[in-house]
């Protein structure tokens, strides 16, 4: 035990070997068929016989009073069922469920006030969503409008109208505290130097193809819901959704569909399948919810992070990193339906690969006439990122220093694993070196430097960029309340589980626990119970469990299904093959010491044929009882059920002194981004781009490397181009994808040469760790800094995200004019 | 509102449906004709998820009323293969990992299907070219790239 905490002993089971026979290929997807030929099931596919559809009247206030509403119009239109206002809504549900303590109300239906432009204002289920959409026209409201908050800075001093929520206090300031990690003013004391900026992080969303959607019943006989949704968590918490709706929890089933992506915007949905469920009830029939694409960016869990740092790095002259201070101004928008989850995240590698020694971190959660956050892609850890980055470029500038040179003196050292950061969250392991030199070697930077000194000469601006971030997975569930004032919500468990079954002629059937949301479950538990029973993946069916049948499981989301169903299957295949094996022992008449399981089959160890399939024994154990020994755990049958706990984690420290172990698993990627700046365009080409990944023992090289690449475009989104973006009156002026500007293939890099270094986990089993993120934590900062070097002769400095050629163009034209 | 009677060959069966004039191709497809392997992402003509083949051509069906496919030949995902004899670009996207999530992948497929008509060996810029109006979130484009080129690989060596 040191002040940073203590770390447990490991319970890996499965050491990383270099024998294996279907983790590490890059093996087809389980998934892909029916989606190639168009036959998955996503929510809006779902149809039920007399399914009425809703639509949603939207605010079209920033913030405004309720003075009245008149749905009469919209209840007489030929085919609609029902029109409810928030007034309706409030008689039959309680507010949405949040991690927020003290919590901030959010109806699913507001009822006296609106506090973001979209929210919903009334309901209606109607024969179709044509006629549906036709009644929301005819709802007559009158607003009395309130002072619209739209600055995060601005909302720290809020008062009267302008509070959102006066019923938490005269303040829009959801949350403030200040959390200090080891001696930061000693540590400051001693440096000569302190690097000061202020960075902006735009807020920004995972917008995956397919937006929510719900298909809600009600069952009247027996009193109980049904409700098929894309959402994620509900095996964790998804009876929150039965207490909003006022049932008890076994009189709910939630039911997962296909999600056409997510990105973290499907991570926990609240306000779709209450609403649906609630119309449902109303009406006596299956009412469908599919938000349309306006729904869900102005409404829905998409938004995320929206920060502004004053952050302060101290260091040596001679290029020591010593302590890191941030003051966060997070602007949260209106509702807080994680708490500040994602600023307990922001803790696990907020001193990204480097030895720094103490961290002090100011929050302000700010509330604001916005859509909610929610999560994407990283939650709160990718900005961390950023900004460490940003800082450490910064320094280096300053003192001189090359950038590269720089990050190798601070890296983490790979003997220094486990590492406990100041915050008291562990990197189980790592090796920062390898995967910068790997990097570098894929990039050519020798090469593209002298290319770029050439291009200079011909006045044309090309840039490189280094960024080495962390890549932390798995998270723990006291991220989510670790920075809370007031107990909640203090969960400290966040497994998943597992059921296997052989059936009797030794095909093999999974049940996941969590749903498919653009990841891939199917793959990933086929190969790895292929690889623990030594079967082929072709024998091995893979289904998804309701809440019904559902085992405690957490769900994707923080880089952690790969971990968690590799160590749920791994529990789960041990107990079906120690079965096997005593079967086996039986009907052979030899010693289970003596037996192994290779090849689909029991052997006696050195007796050639003396051996037993998987099926001829999954054929013994379901239907020849009689020819079994008299022993009581030998039931009829070969299944097993596990619930793998997270790996290694530990509560916060009481005193707070450290946050203990949340987020353990550390990954770790170097991006290195060869960019051409047009100065008279502001335009960014992408000439190369670089890019290794340290995600441990890697269970799928073709899935993992869709990741990066994937995460790397959005990352390349969320530098240049995407932002939730509202003027002065809290209109969202980026509603559509017109003007929200996702990369198209055009504004991608043709080649993401993307490279790997393996070092296992001790902690995992195999060693995996998880890489779902790891492309949007190191894009931004990559590419920021590839810029930054372009425009090195013009003086420009990237503080803030995105950068659009427009305002490329400002900070170019001001550079020139400061110049001249 | 009053309805419009139209007739409409789809996958190559032909089918008479009374639709009112607003009502949206896509919708048509997904819900009067339960073919709901044609997507709907933005519905409102960026993301080019909900592309289908219009008398041989790519259309928007999210951007197209049903009466304007009045006595047209209409293809969709479903008409292209089966899991057991799926079309070489279907086999493609599946051996180079063209798809994640699997949303954008039916208007990927159609739009694929169409270049590789009208352009048996594409460069690589003639395939960012014909993709650039298809959005994927999840793969960064890089493998649809690939598949595409695997396609008309698979295509010229096989025939269609």
């Amino acid at each position: 035990m040191t002040e940073r905490g203590h770390i447990p002993e490991s319970r890996q089971r499965e050491k990383p070997r270099a024998d294996l026979q279907w983790i590490g290929k890059s093996m087809k997807r389980v998934e892909d068929p029916r989606l190639l030929v168009g036959k998955g099931i996503y929510a809006d596919d779902i149809n039920e016989p007399e399914m009425a559809h809703a639509a949603v009247l939207r605010s079209p206030h920033a913030h405004a009073r309720i003075v009245s509403i008149d749905v009469s119009k919209a209840q007489e239109l030929p085919g609609v069922l029902c029109a409810m206002t928030g007034a309706d809504a409030a008689k039959v549900c309680d507010p949405l469920p949040t991690w927020a303590s003290p919590p901030v109300l959010q109806a699913v239906i507001a009822d006296d006030r609106v506090r973001h432009v979209g929210e919903a204002v009334a309901a209606v289920a109607a024969v179709d969503r044509y006629i549906a959409e036709d009644a929301c026209d005819l709802i007559e409201v009158e607003y009395e409008p309130l002072p619209p908050v739209v600055d995060p800075e601005e909302a720290l001093t809020s008062t009267g109208d302008a509070v959102l929520h006066p019923e938490r206090g005269d303040t829009n300031i959801g949350l403030e505290r200040k959390l200090t990690f080891g001696p930061v003013e000693e540590d400051f004391a001693a440096a000569d130097l302190v690097i000061e900026r202020r960075i902006r992080w735009p807020r920004s969303g995972g917008q995956p193809l397919e937006t929510v959607g719900a298909v809600a019943s009600f069952d009247d006989g027996a009193g109980r819901f049904t409700i098929q949704c894309n959402t994620s968590m509900y095996n964790y918490c998804g009876w929150m959704i039965a207490s909003t709706l006022r049932v008890a929890p076994h009189k709910l089933n939630i039911v997962p569909t296909l999600a056409g992506g997510s990105f973290g915007s499907k991570m926990f949905v609240h306000k779709v399948p209450v609403l649906a469920a609630v119309l449902a009830r109303a009406v006596g029939r299956p009412v469908k919810f599919m938000e349309d694409r306006i729904d869900n960016t102005t409404s829905c869990d998409n938004h995320a992070s929206d920060r502004v740092y004053y952050a302060k790095l101290a260091l040596k002259r001679d290029g020591t990193l010593l302590s890191l201070k941030t003051r966060i101004i997070d602007d949260y928008g209106a509702y807080l339906q994680f708490g500040v989850g994602q600023h307990g995240n922001a803790l696990s590698q907020c001193v990204g690969p480097y030895r720094i020694n103490s961290v002090e971190v100011d929050l302000a959660a700010v509330l604001t006439n916005k859509c909610q956050q929610g999560a994407y892609r990283g939650f709160g850890s990718e900005v961390a990122n950023f900004v460490i980055e940003r800082l450490v470029d910064a320094a280096a500038d300053e003192l001189g220093i090359d950038r590269i040179a720089l990050r190798r003196q601070n890296f983490i050292q790979p003997d220094q694993f486990p590492y406990l950061i100041p915050t008291g969250n562990m990197y189980d392991s790592g090796n920062y070196q390898a995967v910068l030199d790997e990097t570098l070697k894929l990039a050519d930077l020798e090469g593209w430097r002298a290319k770029q000194a050439e291009a200079r000469k011909e006045g044309r601006y090309i840039g490189i960029g280094v960024a080495t971030c962390q890549e932390r997975s798995v998270f723990s569930a006291t991220e989510f309340w670790m920075w809370n004032l007031e107990p909640g919500v203090e969960w400290t468990s966040s497994p998943d589980g597992v059921s296997v079954k052989i059936d009797p002629t030794g095909k093999a059937f999974v049940t996941l626990h969590s749903p498919f949301w653009g990841n891939s479950p199917e793959t990933v538990a086929a190969q790895v119970l292929a690889e623990q029973l030594t079967i082929d993946p072709a024998d091995i069916e893979i289904t998804y469990s309701d809440t019904d049948q559902g085992l405690n499981s957490t769900g994707p989301g923080g880089s952690r299904f790969t971990v968690m169903v590799t160590g749920a299957i791994v529990g789960a295949a041990g107990k079906i093959r120690e079965k096997l094996l005593r079967i086996a022992a039986h009907l052979m008449e030899a010693d289970v010491r003596d037996l192994t399981l290779q090849d689909g089959a029991v052997h006696v160890k050195g007796v050639l044929d003396m051996k037993m399939s998987i099926a001829e024994l999954a054929d013994k154990a379901h239907y020849y009882r009689l020819s079994m020994p008299e022993d009581l755990d030998l039931t009829s049958g070969l299944d097993a059920t596990y619930v793998y706990d997270h790996p290694v984690t530990t509560l916060p420290d009481p005193d707070e002194r450290h946050m203990g172990i949340f987020y353990p698993i550390m990954g770790h990627s170097c991006h290195i981004p060869v960019v051409e700046v047009d100065v008279e365009t502001g335009q960014v080409h992408f000439l190369h781009y670089a890019a290794v990944h340290d995600c441990g023992t890697m269970v799928n090289p073709m899935t993992l490397e869709g990741h990066i690449r994937g995460g790397t475009v959005n990352g390349i989104g969320t530098a240049l181009f995407e932002e939730f973006s509202y003027d002065e009156a809290g209109q969202l002026t980026t509603a559509l994808w017109t003007d929200y500007l996702i990369p198209t293939i055009k504004e991608s890099p043709a080649d993401i040469v993307v490279g790997h270094v393996e070092t296992p986990s001790p902690f995992t089993e195999y060693g995996v760790k998880g890489g779902g993120e790891g492309g949007r934590m190191g894009g931004p900062p990559a590419i920021a800094a590839a810029i930054e070097d372009a425009l090195k002769p013009l003086g420009v400095t990237i503080d803030s995200l995105p950068l659009p050629p427009s305002k490329l163009r400002a900070l170019i034209r001001d550079a020139q004019a400061r110049a001249a | 509102m009053e309805r419009e009677t139209i007739s409409v060959t789809v996958n190559g069966r032909a089918y008479e449906r009374a639709v009112e004039p607003r009502r949206l191709l896509s919708d048509f497809l997904r819900e009067d004709l339960r073919l709901t392997g044609t997507h709907v992402g933005c519905e409102h003509g960026v993301c080019g998820s909900c592309t289908v083949m219009m008398d041989g051509v790519t259309a928007r069906s999210c951007l197209t009323f049903a009466v304007m496919a009045d006595g047209a030949e209409i293809e969709t995902i479903e008409g292209l293969g089966s899991v057991e004899a799926m079309h070489p670009v279907q086999q493609a996207f599946w051996e180079k990992h063209g798809l994640q999530c699997g949303f954008c992948t039916p208007g990927m497929l159609m739009t694929a299907v169409e270049l590789l008509k009208a352009n048996p060996d594409p460069s690589v810029d003639d395939i960012r070219d014909a993709i650039s109006g298809n959005l994927c979130r999840c793969t960064g484009y890089q493998t649809i790239v690939e598949s595409i080129q695997y396609a008309a690989k698979l295509m010229r060596e096989d025939g269609p």
